[in-house]
């Protein structure tokens, strides 16, 4: 009982994590695109912007990844 | 690992999740775990062996490379090492000068050593993961883990030194009274001497919330980057045991997967460069 409930854990925390992710550096990558095609010239600092914004919003959702890979394997074997 | 034993594939994950602990056992003396229970007794005084020798094998491997191209550095037309070492220090010069507004001449040097040490110790990952562990095992050591920062003791260690940082620049540019100011009298703000003790309170706690959530999502951002990719690395060559058909498509995913994990490497470092010259820019300004 205590496997299943672990390894349902480390799912749930992937699985929205992978949903928040998503939706974020999606509205993001959009936003990205069109501020490159009203200014073009400005596309290498948009683009700089972008990957650190996105390592931004990436953060909780890979500290889930992470956690939940932990849980997976090291906790539920 | 022993030859000729055939081991389950979660024994095998776990083979290469477990670090060579070292530490005090409950009888007194000093020795190696052998096993992660063991590892898990010995408490707080356990001390990674593998991590903190893959961490302080490349700092000096950065030390001596980058002193070694500024001893041999000549005004003429620049080596390669030259060329190479003054295009990442005029990247993390560009990425300082846009972040940082105040004068400090410590932020410079600390975004470079922390860009190119993660960096390093980032790389590790893409070394096949059988290889060094297999070496390791016919020298006698049995667990290496030879990617530092998937170990959360080096990257809570690397965002504890950035967090004293911030604190202690804080301090030094506001006065201990700016510095206390800043965290009970913000955001809310007022005159009334009978909303003070309550907006003290909400204000000590969300900034209180703010300043302790860059440290932990500095180290755990990392942390967890570092540890899925290792994860899936381990994971797919979990594969070359399944024969020869399923051994060659591994091999081809492990390519896959190693190049698009060179760019989370990459931006990983970047990212912790970058949110390092921001957070001590914080520290440095007046007010928000």
């Amino acid at each position: 009982m205590e496997h299943a409930l672990l390894v349902i854990a480390a799912a749930l925390m992937m699985g929205l994590g992978a949903v928040g992710a998503a939706i974020g550096i999606g509205v993001l990558g959009g936003r990205f695109l069109e501020g490159a095609a009203r200014q073009p010239e400005l596309i290498p600092m948009l683009r700089t912007q972008f990957f650190i914004v996105m390592g931004l919003t990436d953060a909780v959702p890979m500290i889930a990844v992470g956690l939940g890979m932990y849980v997976l394997f090291a906790l539920a074997g | 690992m022993a030859a000729g034993e055939t081991i389950t594939s979660s024994e095998y994950i776990s083979h290469h999740l477990t670090n060579l602990v070292l530490g005090r056992f409950a009888d007194g003396h000093w020795g190696l775990a052998h096993s992660a229970e063991e590892a898990k007794e010995f408490g707080f005084w356990a001390i990674h062996l593998d991590t903190m020798f893959w961490s302080l094998l490349l700092a000096l491997f950065f030390s001596y490379l980058f002193w070694k191209a500024a001893k041999n550095a000549t005004a003429g037309v620049p080596g390669k090492l030259q060329n190479f070492v003054e295009i990442m220090v005029e990247f993390v010069d560009n990425s300082v000068k846009g972040s940082f507004s105040g004068r400090n001449p410590l932020v410079a040097p600390l975004a470079l050593t922390i860009f190119v040490w993660v960096f390093l110790m980032n790389l590790m990952d893409l070394v096949p993961v059988d290889l060094i562990p297999r070496i390791a095992g016919w020298l006698g050591v049995h667990h290496m883990r030879v990617v530092p920062s998937t170990d959360p003791n080096v990257t809570f260690a690397l965002a504890l030194g950035v967090f004293v940082l911030i604190i202690y620049y804080s301090i030094k540019i506001k006065g201990v009274g700016g510095f206390v100011r800043e965290l009970t009298g913000t955001p809310f703000e007022t005159k009334s001497p009978l909303l003070k003790p309550f907006f003290f309170v909400v204000n000590l706690l969300l900034e209180g919330v703010n300043l302790l959530a860059k440290p932990v999502s500095l180290s755990l951002r990392l942390f967890g980057n570092m540890y899925a990719g290792e994860m899936i690395f381990i994971l797919i060559s979990l594969m070359y045991g399944a024969g020869w058909a399923l051994g060659l498509f591994g091999g081809a995913l492990q390519f896959v997967w190693a190049v698009f994990h060179v760019l989370v490497v990459t931006l990983q470092a970047f990212i912790f460069m970058t949110l390092t010259i921001v957070y001590l820019d914080m520290a440095h300004n007046e007010h928000h």
